[in-house]
């Protein structure tokens, strides 16, 4: 994408308000985006670089997570990538649907369920070598 | 970023006024503090969020616990004063039905 952003942040939990923060300037310099869907993105990002750093618990403190926005014509894609063991995304735990009284059992989880609902696209491509994620906002056409 | 956190005590009721953000870097403070609440023997407690202008998942999971921890001791946990975009997080995920019971702050209702 010609206009866009790319950030390296070391794995800890302090850096996830600067990511919040710098993403979603960075996504409202399309004039079209809506604060909403700002906000979705900013949750969204947020639930996916938590689970990079805490992918990255295991490895190394020099590794670091890449998070890349970029503005299109009809979308903000924002790509988070880490460099822990991965998973495998077919097999997370069904914790039913997000807003079911019995999901009260589980304190976490919410992650994944969460990005979905809020994105309009999501991709995860996981490996031995790490996790991209990838999100996708539409927005209406610039006038 | 830190999050504040003052507390009040109002008659049963612990109130803990936060502000700022709640996520997987600030959510261990407030963990710590509705711990160290229930220990203290104060398990009624009214989360003040009108000051909080974000929370991700890990914060409801902390929430979450607070909740379990409270009524383990047979007490209570209640979130006051959300702000819109918490509104819309707790709607999603079903735990405004939960943590928002009646849509009261239980000290004003029972003042009426």
């Amino acid at each position: 994408m010609a206009k866009g952003i790319t950030l390296e942040i070391p794995a800890k939990a302090e850096y996830l308000s600067l990511v919040r923060a710098v993403v979603v300037s960075a996504a409202g310099l399309d004039p079209a985006v809506e604060d909403q869907r700002l906000e979705d993105l900013r949750l969204a990002v947020s639930e996916a670089t938590t689970n990079a750093i805490r992918a990255h618990a295991n490895l190394g403190s020099d590794e670091r997570i890449t998070i890349r926005c970029g503005l299109g014509d009809d979308r903000i894609e924002v790509e988070v990538q880490d460099r822990g063991p991965g998973f495998n995304p077919e097999k997370l735990k069904d914790t039913g649907p997000l807003n079911e009284p019995g999901r009260l059992q589980y304190e976490g989880g919410f992650g994944i369920p969460l990005m979905r609902v809020l994105a309009d696209e999501i991709q995860i491509n996981s490996a031995d070598e790490g996790t991209t994620v990838q999100l996708v906002v539409y927005t209406p056409p610039s006038t | 970023m830190m999050l504040g956190i003052t507390q009040e005590d109002q008659g049963e009721w612990v109130v803990l006024k936060l502000s700022g953000e709640i996520d997987m870097a600030t959510g261990p403070q407030l963990r710590q503090k509705i711990v160290q609440r229930v220990q203290d023997g104060q398990a009624n407690l009214i989360v003040d969020l009108s000051e909080v202008d974000f929370i991700d998942s890990t914060g409801l999971g902390v929430l979450i616990g607070g909740l379990k921890r409270t009524r383990s001791h047979g007490g209570d946990l209640r979130c006051v004063g959300l702000t819109e975009p918490l509104k819309e997080m707790f709607k999603l995920t079903g735990l405004d039905t939960v943590l928002t019971k009646e849509g009261i702050n239980p000290i004003e209702r029972n003042q009426t």
